[in-house]
């Protein structure tokens, strides 16, 4: 039961993922994200790994993917893209680099601290715990986030206020003049939003 | 896997048939219930608001009209579609799906009763209670987004196209605050489970409903989540993204018939969805007195009366979305982002930490009469430094 | 059988249940409804007035506020184990999180600052 669910849903995580690259129009690769994006959520869900799942859903799914539409919202998908490259010998270096993501995924599989196993029940994932009580998954990555992993989870933060920076930075543009050239074609868009 | 707080009753045991069977039959009941829910709240709404304007409204479909949403509703069976020429046709038949299938599931966390037996079986009334809990509203809020989102966008059209782009990002920023919100009431509860939330409410007496139910404990997590939750359902006044004057329909403007029911099903859908959550965190869920001059283990105690306070509570803050539908004014859509990213997301921060002290405080077994105006005196001293940080509106105006 | 079925048992039923509804109803609009198609019909609407242009363009302002849901978004889900661990964690863990929104504050304070909060 657990093997055909899981390869339910990897077969769906694959789909999705070839039909980001092959789909023609960029709202229905985001789809596909999507649908990647919900099938991996359900294999976390196999490992046991609830929070895992519910952040996956509710980050990769309902913020990221849904900033990604704005963005292709904003450019418009009328415009036809442009197939010839402007980066030279992008194409090979994508298949090298490709070939050595893969490789590496292989080499690691070999490996089981890379595997990501199932949390094993009754197994400390840390040892800093009072009682013999372990919790749900939710309070054990609550325990081991801010106790062994503290200096991550606070630089996480930093990084975090970085991004806002450079969104802040982006959004602005450099200028008057590049901003105004930005808003200008969807001035159809959004003149009515004082009223 | 140990669990801290018990799980449905129903599923730790063998999945047998029974099992089985007990969880379809649950599901239709919810099914059903969301339905002649919808129903019922659209008529009520439609009498309550009338009567609040020296109206009579509905009245000839039915005794009082009651059926009219019924009629509505087969109505629209019989319409034609028309689907705009230049739409995307595959998303434009998927967009309906995803909004009304993550309304339905997220009513799936809601403890409509207590535990009661059935079959031999002991169940919990609600259908799942996974650990994550609330996060599975939060979840599906975030999927229901695609629906809107894509409705507007797949039409081709402009005035859905607008409709949709404001819907969502008002969604992302009432959802943040949303979130923010219900940490108020995690940090005192301890459990991401509803049922559990649930059982730490339990009745003690008419004191538990000051002292258990979370509404006076985490009364400024209480307002923002209304509030949150009013916006996020787009339910008058932040119902921009229908806004007839300027978007016509909003993002389903090209959407016709039946397909068009089903957003209008989704949208009520949620606003049952989420009083039922308000009523689950803040008001206790189904906890209430039992009869007392009937054993206490009759079935009218165990199954009755929390069904019956659950629905009286949540009738209570329908009635109050209703109230508030029929007297305020729809709002700004510069106020509206304004409102959330500048008072809900700073005050929900402020509250969450507070709270957070207090319980920390508490565990410590500090004085609570000293600790709680310092931490108040605290937060105030915060928000007066942040406020002191930014700039009023007039000088942003200076910045553009 | 592992936990996962047991509690989502009920949340795959529901899915099913929900797609035959919605399924069931779509099927019957489809068999009752007329249909009597017209050139004019499929035509998006634009106040009576003929469309021009293409698909429409959203706006950027739209675009920042995304951004900025993303990051706070990644910090609610930082906040909800937190809100549930806290007991055990004690004074250390409430300091720890005052740290992390603190310096999340000070972002907010930037943006609010550099005038992109604002709707205009």
């Amino acid at each position: 039961m657990n093997a055909v669910i899981f390869f339910i849903f990897a077969a769906s995580t694959l789909v999705g993922a070839g039909g980001v690259v092959l789909a023609r129009n960029p709202v229905h690769s985001a789809l596909f994200l999507v649908q990647t994006l919900l099938s991996v959520a359900v294999l976390f869900l196999l490992q046991d790994a609830e929070l895992l799942a519910a952040v996956q859903v509710i980050v990769y799914a309902g913020a990221i993917v849904v900033l990604f539409l704005f963005v292709i919202m904003l450019i418009g998908v009328d415009r036809r893209e442009a197939l010839t490259e402007t980066l030279r010998f992008q194409r090979p270096i994508a298949v090298a680099l490709g070939a050595i993501v893969l490789a590496e995924i292989i080499f690691l599989t070999g490996h089981t601290w890379a595997t990501g196993a199932a949390t094993q029940s009754g197994v400390p994932i840390t040892g800093s715990t009072s009682s013999g009580d372990l919790g749900n998954n939710i309070q054990r990555v609550a325990r081991v986030l801010f106790t062994d992993f503290l200096w991550p989870f606070e630089l996480t933060a930093l990084l975090l206020v970085v991004a806002v920076v450079g969104s802040v930075v982006l959004a602005r543009g450099s200028g008057d003049r590049s901003e105004r050239s930005i808003e200008e074609p969807s001035s159809t868009a959004d003149s009515e939003s004082a009223s | 896997m140990i669990r801290l707080f018990a799980a449905d009753p129903l599923l730790t045991g063998d999945i047998d048939l029974t099992v089985l069977l007990i969880v379809i039959v649950k599901t239709l009941i919810i099914f059903v219930m969301l339905l002649v829910g919808v129903m019922l709240y659209i008529w009520a709404m439609r009498k309550v608001i009338a009567d609040m304007q020296n109206r009579i409204g509905p009245q000839k479909a039915g005794p009082f009209g009651i059926l009219q949403s019924l009629a509505d509703g087969v109505k629209l069976f019989f319409k034609e579609q028309s689907e705009p020429a230049g739409s995307d046709h595959r998303v434009y038949l998927l967009a309906p799906y995803l909004s009304i299938i993550p309304a339905f599931l997220a009513f799936a966390i809601v403890p409509i009763g207590g535990t009661v037996s059935i079959a031999g079986h002991m169940t919990e009334l609600q259908l799942a209670d996974p650990a994550i809990g609330v996060l599975f509203l939060l979840a599906m809020s975030g999927i229901g987004l695609y629906g809107m989102m894509l409705a507007g966008w797949s039409s081709g059209s402009k005035y859905p196209l607008i409709g949709s782009v404001r819907a969502s990002a008002q969604m992302l920023s009432y959802e943040a605050a949303l979130g923010l919100a219900i940490v108020g009431v995690l940090v005192h509860s301890g459990t991401l489970s509803t049922r559990a939330i649930v059982n730490q409410q339990a009745w003690t007496g008419a004191g538990s409903i000051f002292t258990d139910w979370y509404w006076l404990p985490a009364i400024g997590a209480f307002v923002i989540f209304l509030i949150a939750a009013l916006a996020e359902t787009n339910h008058p006044p932040f119902d921009l993204v229908e806004a007839e004057q300027e978007l016509t329909g909003g993002f389903n403007t090209e959407y016709t018939g039946i397909r068009f029911a089903l957003f209008y099903l989704a949208e009520f859908m949620n606003v049952i969805t989420m009083s039922a959550i308000a009523v689950t965190l803040f008001l206790g869920g189904p906890n209430g007195p039992g009869l007392g001059f009937v054993a206490s283990d009759s079935w009218i105690n165990t199954w009755f009366m929390p069904i019956f306070w659950f629905f009286l509570k949540l009738m209570v803050l329908l009635y109050a979305t209703v109230w508030v539908r029929a007297s305020l004014p729809r709002m700004r859509y510069d106020r509206l982002m304004d409102f959330s990213w500048k008072v809900l997301i700073e005050s929900a921060f402020l509250w969450a930490m507070a709270t957070g002290a207090i319980v920390v405080g508490r565990n410590e077994g500090w004085n609570l009469w000293i600790l709680t105006p310092a931490v108040a005196l605290g937060a105030f001293l915060i928000y007066f430094v942040l406020m002191a940080c930014v700039p009023s509106d007039k000088e942003l105006e200076e910045i553009r | 059988m592992t936990e996962f079925y047991r509690e989502y048992l009920a949340v795959a039923v529901l899915i099913g249940a929900a797609l035959a509804l919605v399924g069931l109803m779509l099927g019957v609009g489809k068999l009752i409804r007329p249909v009597r198609p017209q050139a004019d019909k499929y035509i998006t609407y634009e106040a009576g007035s003929d469309p021009v242009g293409g698909w429409g363009q959203s706006n950027v302002r739209y675009y920042v506020y995304a951004l900025l849901f993303v990051i706070f978004d990644v910090e609610a889900v930082f906040i909800f184990p937190w809100a549930v661990g806290l007991e055990p964690l004690g004074i250390f863990g409430l300091v720890e999180m005052v740290v992390f929104i603190l310096i999340l504050v000070l972002g907010l304070v930037y943006a609010w600052r550099k005038g992109v909060l604002r709707w205009a």
